[in-house]
């Protein structure tokens, strides 16, 4: 789709509802803003709660290139945006000089565009994007500081400076989001670049549509009560409460058991898929696991 | 305009200015550059190069204009919002009080000598300023008169001369005897005036924080990563052959510091003199994340960086509801592993407590929430108090609790013991501690006979004594 066809919120909603992702209003009015007015977008939340889907669904919706840049800590130039290809550069060096080229030809040639190799963020400025691409910075907080302060120059001119070619601009702006889980704080100075958007848990009714919507299929007696009983478990106190791609993943456990509604014993087997820590799976087990089991039976 | 004056050596054999000359306006040069080394003593970065600056700016502007002048010297010399109280002061000191003082000076027989002296700001005017600079806002606004009346009785007073001979004995012109018995005395004990002069200690100690290697490179001499955008760049010149290698080594850190401070009570001082200390070696707490709990935790690392560390821990004490509910660690704990545990624990942290372990809370909590604790962070250090004295034993059921899941167990009554801590930060590496059963049981045996049998964090080459 044409980005100039998401003309209101409910375009944006409609769309992304096309792609199977659920989009609460208020997260909709963000995208869209986010499109209109070409600023990045800061995504928030607990861990499974679709933030990196929302990338993923956007360039779909849009019909266009998804460009992923995974974040870890000690991500530098040379991994995010671009670097030389050496070897090439030295073999290069030494046909030339076979052939007798003269020096500055040789410096001209090998620093050319040729002999670059473009990492995520070059390719979403490449002036040769036809159609702007969505560019996903995953997981920001797994970088370092020094890689925000150098997205800080990206986000606000979508240049880049290389200093043996010049300034790379983009033709086309591309559709930046940026998720992250909290591990780290992300400065003030780049929140205040970006629109910014706190995903949360969905409701009950919400997390039913989602699950009819990615899982099609699926019984909708097993699938209410999936999600009544996933509801409870986020209100108990966990260490680790499951977002949705934990209830998404269980319910393909359960369906793989052949199971048809929720009976104790599978459920009891089967709850290494939502609860990733040993503290958390003794706390729910015992009397309050069968309380939260009839409940979650009880609402079909 | 005139030339610089010469640099021979010592800055302050100039010769002392006629006061004729200062009064026209002569040797613009020399006096800004004693400004700018009177600002330079108060903590106002002034280099050279910013004083060449301005010498520069100044040929723009009407100089005998006094709002201009002022402004142009504001605007070159000073880089900070914070500062800006002091920069007022010390130029209403400079260009307007001190030539009147200079004046009367010069009547009096060995003036020459004395000028040189007045270079440096005298003690009870640098106390002062200190003084100013840790305290909070509301306290700054009324220094300026104070000031002034300060400077009237100064001038009446004859025995001046004899407060600017102590001037080069210590920093703060405590006597070493004092510096001593601060260091040794309990912080219960100290009096306010007391407390001031420890924050001052504090402010002049030199530290680094323990080091982390980070997953960043950085261009060195002597690496083990071949730096090959460099290489190839240096080797052009050769052909394809490499003959000149370039290297990067790996980045270290300021491993990040988390500091969770009991505030019951009179764990609220022992708690404020930590940050303070924290504060004084970790540049400013840039790494630093702090919270505070009394039954509930409240995270103050936002407040900390835009104010002072007494306000901040005031303002939460006055938060504090139920006084007599007492401390409940457990509950504190189990909150911060929940709610910030993930956010501020990453990177290899090292999480100091402060608390006397009087927990009224439940002890299995304590139990389990110290243990996720201990297995989340780099190094947890649990600070108590009460541990200077030394009959003290960790037998209160809190204490006993959480005694198996530390990691290192330290005294924090006294300047001494700060300094332990300090040089124990300094050398925490990337080795992890042993927390095997064998190795808990042992350290608790030794913990429980109390402080004196621990054996003291000194380690070679840091700096463990106070600057004198």
């Amino acid at each position: 789709m044409d980005q100039d066809a998401l003309n209101t919120i409910e375009d944006v909603q409609r769309a992304m509802f096309a792609q199977n992702y659920i989009a609460d209003r208020s997260l909709a009015t963000t995208v869209f803003l986010a499109l209109k007015r070409r600023k990045p977008l800061l995504l928030e939340g607990e861990p499974g709660v679709g933030k990196t889907e929302v990338a993923k669904v956007l360039s779909a919706v849009l019909g266009t290139r998804l460009i992923r840049l995974q974040c870890y800590e000690g991500i530098d130039v040379s991994t995010a945006v671009y670097e030389w290809n050496y070897t090439r550069q030295m073999l290069h060096i030494r046909l030339m000089e076979a052939g007798g080229a003269s020096r500055t030809e040789e410096l001209k040639e090998i620093f050319g565009p040729d002999f670059l190799i473009q990492r995520p963020l070059l390719q979403a400025i490449d002036p040769a994007n036809t159609q702007a691409p969505v560019l996903l910075i995953d997981e920001l907080d797994r970088s370092d500081e020094e890689f925000e302060a150098y997205l800080l120059e990206l986000l606000s001119d979508f240049q880049i400076t290389i200093p043996e070619i010049g300034t790379i601009q983009a033709k086309e702006t591309p559709v930046v989001i940026i998720t992250s889980n909290r591990t780290r704080e992300i400065h003030d100075a780049l929140r205040r670049r970006c629109l910014y958007y706190w995903i949360d848990f969905p409701t009950l009714e919400k997390e039913y549509q989602i699950v009819l919507a990615r899982m099609p299929g699926v019984p909708e007696r097993l699938a209410r009560q999936v999600c009544a009983f996933v509801r409870e478990l986020r209100s108990a106190d966990l260490f680790k409460v499951p977002g949705i791609a934990e209830t998404l993943d269980w319910i393909s456990s359960l369906l793989a058991l052949d199971q048809m509604e929720l009976v104790e014993g599978p459920v009891r087997d089967t709850l290494g898929a939502l609860l990733k820590y040993q503290d958390d799976v003794l706390k729910v087990g015992g009397s309050e696991f069968t309380r939260m089991i009839k409940k979650a039976q009880g609402v079909s | 305009m005139n030339a610089l004056p010469q640099e021979n050596g010592d800055y302050f054999a100039l010769d002392p200015l006629k006061p004729l000359e200062l009064e026209r306006g002569e040797r613009l040069l020399y006096r800004l550059t004693e400004f700018g080394r009177i600002l330079w003593e108060v903590g106002i970065d002034v280099g050279p190069r910013k004083m060449l600056d301005l010498a520069e700016t100044l040929n723009y502007v009407d100089i005998t204009n006094k709002e201009d002048f002022y402004t142009t010297l504001k605007c070159s010399l000073l880089a900070k919002h914070e500062q800006e109280a002091v920069f007022d002061q010390m130029y209403l000191y400079y260009w307007y009080m001190r030539n009147q003082i200079g004046k009367k000076k010069a009547d009096a027989p060995g003036a020459a000598k004395r000028d040189e002296k007045q270079m440096r700001l005298p003690p009870s005017e640098r106390k002062r300023l200190a003084e100013h600079l840790n305290s909070p806002q509301e306290q700054r606004k009324d220094l300026r008169p104070e000031m002034r009346d300060s400077e009237r009785r100064r001038r009446a007073d004859e025995r001046s001369d004899e407060e600017m001979e102590d001037d080069t004995s210590t920093p703060q012109g405590l006597a070493y005897s004092a510096i001593e018995a601060l260091r040794k005395k309990d912080f219960e004990s100290f009096t306010w005036d007391e407390v001031q002069d420890a924050k001052k200690l504090m402010a002049e100690m030199r530290w680094h924080l323990g080091m982390r290697p980070t997953r960043r490179k950085r261009p060195a001499r002597r690496g083990s990563y071949p730096d090959m955008r460099r290489i190839v760049r240096r080797n052009l010149k050769y052909g394809a052959e490499l003959l000149e290698l370039t290297w990067r080594e790996t980045k270290f850190k300021p491993r990040p510091l988390v500091i969770i401070c009991d505030i019951i009570g009179s764990m609220s001082l022992y708690s404020r003199l930590l940050l303070h200390f924290i504060h004084t070696i970790s540049n400013g707490l840039l790494n630093v994340e702090a919270f505070v709990f009394g039954t509930r935790l409240t995270r103050i690392t936002r407040q900390l960086r835009k104010r002072d560390v007494d306000d901040a821990v005031r303002d939460v004490s006055k938060s504090v509801q139920d006084w007599s509910g007492g401390t409940r660690i457990g509950d504190a704990l189990h909150f911060f592993n929940q709610k910030w545990a993930k956010r501020v624990l990453g990177r290899g942290a090292v999480v100091l407590i402060i608390s006397d372990g009087w927990d009224r809370g439940d002890a299995s909590t304590l139990e389990v929430e110290m243990d996720r604790l201990q297995h989340s962070c780099h190094r947890l250090i649990w600070l108590n108090p009460l541990l200077g004295s030394p009959d003290y034993r960790p037998l209160t059921i809190g204490m006993k609790t959480a005694l198996p899941y530390i990691d290192n167990f330290l005294p924090a009554h006294n300047l001494d013991s700060l300094i332990n801590l300090g040089n124990l930060l300094a050398t925490i590496d990337d080795s992890r501690p042993a927390r095997n059963a064998v190795a808990r049981r042992k350290a608790v045996a030794a913990w429980s006979k109390g402080y004196s049998s621990q054996r003291n964090y000194h380690v070679p080459g840091q700096p463990q004594e106070l600057p004198s």
